[in-house]
C-alpha cells in the first residue's frame, strides 16, 4: 500500500512495511517503480550508488530511514491534529456530523496504516503498562505529565509543526492533566476501557450506578487491553458517534423511551463541568473553549505545560485526550 | 462565454456587519424575474428585476427563528440553509426555506387594491355605531401602493434528527424531498404532519458511521429519479419506482481514485458538498473540494469532464485541513443552456468553465475593485514566481474570503455571488459567442 501525504511542496512515498528494501532502489528516478520513493528536498541529486560499499549503504539506509521517520512524524502530526480536532467536536454542545465523519475516518486511516506498521501496538502497549487500578494509572498519568519518563519507543514526535495546534495542545493537556489527578470519580475512564465505559454509561440511568460501573469496568477491562490494542482506535471514534447517539437520537415513537433516557448522560455533563466550568455558555466553538481555560488556570500551570509539553512523548499525549474525553 | 459587467451591487453599505448578514444561500426563480437570498439570522431577502434589467429589493421577511431544544439542551440554529422557488401556478409567488430542522412554504403576494366603503366599519377599521348607518353601499376597490406580503403557509417540522442540508423540489410540483446528514424525506406540499423517509444511511450501531449525506436533488424532470451525494465522494442515483426506501442506488457515481496519489486527506478532499442536474438532465454537475466534474447520467464509471477549480491548494491540503477550510462547502451552477459551469473559490474568487471551448476564467467579487458598470478583470493565481504584475501568488489568498453561494439566471447570463453580507450581480448584457466586450449599461442609482 502506497500512501502519500502532502505536506507544504513535498511530497514523500513510502511503502508500508518494505523500508529497507526501498532504501536500495534508484532516488534519481522518481515514478513507476515499485516500491518507489519521490525524492525529498534535501536528498534531491543524490546519485545511485552500487552499494557494495558499506559507506554508500548506510547512507542511503540513513537517508531512507529518515524518510521514514520524517514521514512517520508528519503521520503523526496529522493523526495528533485530528485527534484534537475529534475531542473539540466532543466538547461542542452540538457538532457538525458531516465534519466529525470526515475527521474520524481519517484517524481510522493512519490507525490501520500504524497498525499494519506495527507502531500502533507499541502505542498502545504504552498504554497498558502504566499501572493497575484506574485511579492510579491516572495518578500514573499526572506524574508522566509533569517529568520526563523513559519510554522504549524514540520521540519521533517533538512539538507538531503546526503552530495553531501546539497552543491547543498545551492547554488542553494541562486541562487534562488537572482534571484528571483533582477529580478521580468522574474522569476515570481510560484509554483502553473508555468504549466499554461509554457504552456501559449509556445504558445506565442512576448516577451511583454510573460510577461504579465505570470504575468496575475500568478495572476490568485492563487486562484484557492488551490483547485488543487495535480496537481503542474505534472505539475512541466510537464515543465521538456515541454521544452524537445521545444527542441527535431520533425523534420516532419507538425511540421515545431512548429519549427519556438518552439525555441522563450526567456523566459527560460532570465531566463537561469538570473540564469548562462553563456549562452556563450556551454554545461554544472549541478555539472559545481553549481561549478560555487558558486563564483558569494558575500561572504556575501555565509555566510548567511548556515543560510538560515537551517531556511527553506521542503516547501520552493521545491518553491525554482519550482520558480528558 | 460571460464577460461579466457588473450590475448591481446590492450590498450592505457599512464595511462591519454582523454574522446574521452572512448570506447563505442563494437563489433564482424559475423565470429569472425574482431573486431569493437567505442569511444567518433567519431572513429572507427577495430581488426583483427591473424593466431596466436591475435587481432591486422586493421584498424581506424574517422566515426563521432561533430555537431551543430542550429536551436534548440544544440550541438550533435560525440560518437559512436553503430556498428553493416553487414553479409557478397563480400570481402569488412560493417558495421553500429551511433552517436545520424545519421547512416553511412562504406565500409572497403583492396586494396594490384597498377595499373601501364598508358598511360596518369605518376606515379605520372601527365599528361603526348602527344607529348612524342610513343609507348602503357598495365597497370599491381603488388603488394603494404596493405591498408585498410573506406569509407562512405551511410549517414542516419534526421530521429530522440531523441537520437539513437540501431540499428538492419534484419535477411533479407536488412533493419535494428534505434531506439531512442520514436520512432523506419526501413530503407533499399539502401535508404537514406525516414525510416518508426514502433513503437512511444511519447505521445500526452509530460508532460504524463513515458516510453521511451531504446534498440531495430530484431530477428536473423524471419525478422518480434523485441523486444525493455523500463525504465519501461518491453520487448516487435512485429511482423511486424500484422500491419503497432507496437505500439501494440505481447507479453510483465514483471515481477511482488512483492510488499512487492517495493520501489521508484524500477522502476529506474527495468529498462532494454540492450537486446540481443540468438542466436537460442529462448530465449532473459535482463538486469537490478541488474540482468540479460532470458526469453522463448514462456512465458511472467516470466523469466526462473534469475542472480544476483551484488545484494551486493541493499543497497546501494539511494546514487547510489544520484551519478547518478544507470542510468548506462550495456551490457549483449551470448556465440555462448547459454550456457553462461556475463555482466558488477563495480570495472571493469564482470560476467558470466554458465545456466547448475548454476555457475558463477566474473573476473577483471585492467592492473595492468592482465598481459599477466596470468590465471585471480575469485574475490568475500563481504558485510559484510572478509571471505579471497581476498574478497573485496561492500564499497571498485570503480563506476567510470564501465564495460558497453562487446562482445563475435560468436562462439569461446573469450571476449571483454573495461574499459573505455581500450580494453582487453581474451580468453581461450584449453576449456574443467568442468575443468580450467592455460593455456599459444604464444602471440604477445606487442604493
Amino acid at each position: 500500500m502506497i500512501h502519500s501525504l502532502w505536506m507544504n511542496d513535498q511530497m514523500l512515498f513510502s511503502c508500508s512495511g518494505c523500508v529497507s528494501a526501498c532504501t536500495l532502489v534508484s532516488f534519481s528516478t522518481v515514478l513507476g517503480c515499485h516500491p518507489c520513493f519521490r525524492l525529498n528536498m534535501f536528498s534531491k541529486g543524490t546519485k545511485r550508488k552500487f552499494s557494495d560499499g558499506g559507506e554508500e549503504i548506510s547512507e542511503e539506509t540513513l537517508v531512507g530511514a529518515r524518510m521514514a521517520s520524517s514521514y512517520s512524524l508528519q503521520r503523526q502530526s496529522l493523526l495528533d491534529m485530528s485527534l484534537i480536532k475529534l475531542q473539540l467536536c466532543h466538547m461542542l454542545v452540538e457538532p457538525n456530523l458531516c465534519r466529525s465523519v470526515l475527521i474520524a475516518n481519517t484517524v481510522r486511516q493512519i490507525q490501520e496504516e500504524m497498525t499494519h506498521d506495527g507502531s500502533w501496538q507499541v502505542v498502545t502497549e504504552a498504554f497498558c503498562s502504566a499501572g493497575q487500578s484506574p485511579s492510579e494509572r491516572l495518578v500514573a498519568t499526572e506524574v508522566l505529565c509533569r517529568s520526563r519518563e523513559q519510554d522504549a519507543e524514540p520521540k519521533l514526535f517533538s512539538v507538531i509543526s503546526y503552530e495553531g495546534c501546539r497552543e491547543e495542545e498545551v492547554v488542553a493537556d494541562e486541562t487534562l492533566c488537572s482534571v484528571s489527578v483533582s477529580d478521580a470519580v468522574s474522569n476515570v475512564c481510560l484509554a483502553g476501557s473508555i468504549g466499554q465505559c461509554w457504552e456501559k454509561s449509556d445504558v445506565e440511568t442512576d448516577d451511583e450506578a454510573l460510577e461504579d460501573s465505570r470504575l468496575g469496568s475500568g478495572e476490568d477491562e485492563e487486562i484484557d487491553t492488551e490483547d485488543e490494542p487495535s480496537r481503542e482506535g474505534p472505539k475512541t471514534i466510537g464515543q465521538v458517534f456515541g454521544t452524537f447517539e445521545i444527542k441527535n437520537s431520533s425523534p420516532g415513537p419507538d425511540s421515545a423511551l431512548e429519549e427519556l433516557f438518552s439525555d441522563v448522560d450526567t456523566s459527560y455533563y460532570d465531566l463537561d463541568t469538570m473540564l469548562t466550568g462553563m456549562q452556563s455558555a450556551p454554545k461554544m466553538g472549541p478555539y472559545d473553549l481553549l481561549d478560555s481555560l487558558a486563564p483558569s488556570h494558575g500561572s504556575s500551570s501555565i509555566v510548567s505545560a511548556p515543560n510538560c509539553r515537551s517531556d511527553l512523548n506521542e503516547l501520552d499525549h493521545i491518553m491525554e485526550i482519550i482520558v480528558g474525553s | 462565454m460571460l464577460s461579466p459587467v457588473l450590475c448591481s451591487d446590492l450590498a450592505v453599505l457599512e464595511p462591519d456587519y454582523t454574522e446574521a448578514d452572512v448570506i447563505s444561500t442563494v437563489e433564482f426563480n424559475q423565470t429569472g424575474e425574482f431573486l431569493a437570498t437567505g442569511d444567518k439570522g433567519g431572513r429572507v431577502v427577495i430581488f426583483q428585476r427591473e424593466p431596466q434589467g436591475e435587481y432591486n429589493v422586493y421584498s424581506t421577511f424574517q422566515s426563521h427563528e432561533p430555537e431551543f431544544d430542550y429536551l436534548k439542551s440544544l440550541e438550533i440554529e435560525e440560518k437559512i440553509n436553503k430556498i428553493r422557488w416553487l414553479p409557478p401556478h397563480n400570481p402569488a409567488h412560493f417558495l421553500l426555506s429551511t433552517n436545520d430542522k424545519t421547512i416553511k412554504l412562504w406565500k409572497v403576494s403583492e396586494r396594490d387594491k384597498r377595499a373601501e366603503g364598508y358598511n360596518l366599519r369605518d376606515e379605520e377599521g372601527r365599528l361603526k355605531d348602527l344607529s348612524t348607518i342610513t343609507t348602503l353601499q357598495v365597497p370599491v376597490l381603488r388603488p394603494m401602493d404596493l405591498l408585498v406580503e410573506a406569509t407562512p403557509r405551511r410549517v414542516f417540522a419534526n421530521a429530522h434528527a440531523y441537520h437539513i442540508n437540501s431540499i428538492s423540489i419534484n419535477s411533479d410540483c407536488e412533493t419535494y424531498l428534505s434531506a439531512d446528514d442520514l436520512r432523506i424525506n419526501l413530503w407533499h406540499l399539502s401535508i404537514t404532519d406525516r414525510s416518508f423517509n426514502i433513503v437512511d444511511l444511519k447505521p445500526e450501531n452509530m460508532e460504524d458511521l463513515s458516510e453521511v449525506i451531504t446534498v440531495a436533488e430530484f431530477h428536473p424532470h423524471h419525478c422518480h429519479l434523485l441523486a444525493f451525494s455523500s463525504s465519501t465522494g461518491t453520487t448516487r442515483l435512485c429511482d423511486m419506482r424500484a422500491r419503497a426506501l432507496c437505500d439501494q442506488h440505481a447507479k453510483l457515481f465514483e471515481e477511482a481514485v488512483d492510488p499512487s496519489r492517495r493520501s489521508f486527506l484524500s477522502e476529506i478532499v474527495s468529498s462532494v458538498s454540492d450537486i446540481k442536474f443540468s438542466h436537460s438532465g442529462r448530465y449532473l454537475l459535482t463538486r469537490d473540494y478541488l474540482t468540479v466534474k460532470v458526469w453522463d447520467i448514462n456512465m458511472e464509471n467516470k466523469p466526462v469532464e473534469t475542472y480544476q477549480v483551484h488545484d494551486y491548494l493541493r499543497g497546501k491540503l494539511c494546514s487547510l485541513y489544520e484551519s478547518d477550510c478544507i470542510f468548506d462547502k462550495f456551490e457549483c451552477a449551470w448556465n440555462g443552456t448547459d454550456s457553462v459551469i461556475m463555482t466558488g473559490a477563495y480570495n472571493n474568487y469564482f470560476r467558470m468553465f466554458d465545456r466547448a471551448s475548454r476555457r475558463d476564467v477566474t473573476l473577483e467579487a471585492s467592492r473595492e475593485l468592482c465598481k459599477r458598470r466596470a468590465v471585471l478583470q480575469p485574475r490568475r493565481v500563481c504558485v510559484g514566481r510572478k509571471r505579471k504584475e497581476t498574478d497573485v501568488s496561492v500564499d497571498s489568498l485570503d480563506f476567510r474570503k470564501k465564495i460558497l453561494h453562487t446562482a445563475w439566471h435560468p436562462k439569461d447570463n446573469i450571476i449571483a455571488i454573495a461574499a459573505s453580507n455581500n450580494l453582487y450581480i453581474f451580468q453581461d448584457r450584449m453576449p456574443t459567442h467568442g468575443h468580450h466586450h467592455a460593455q456599459q449599461i444604464q444602471s440604477a442609482p445606487p442604493e
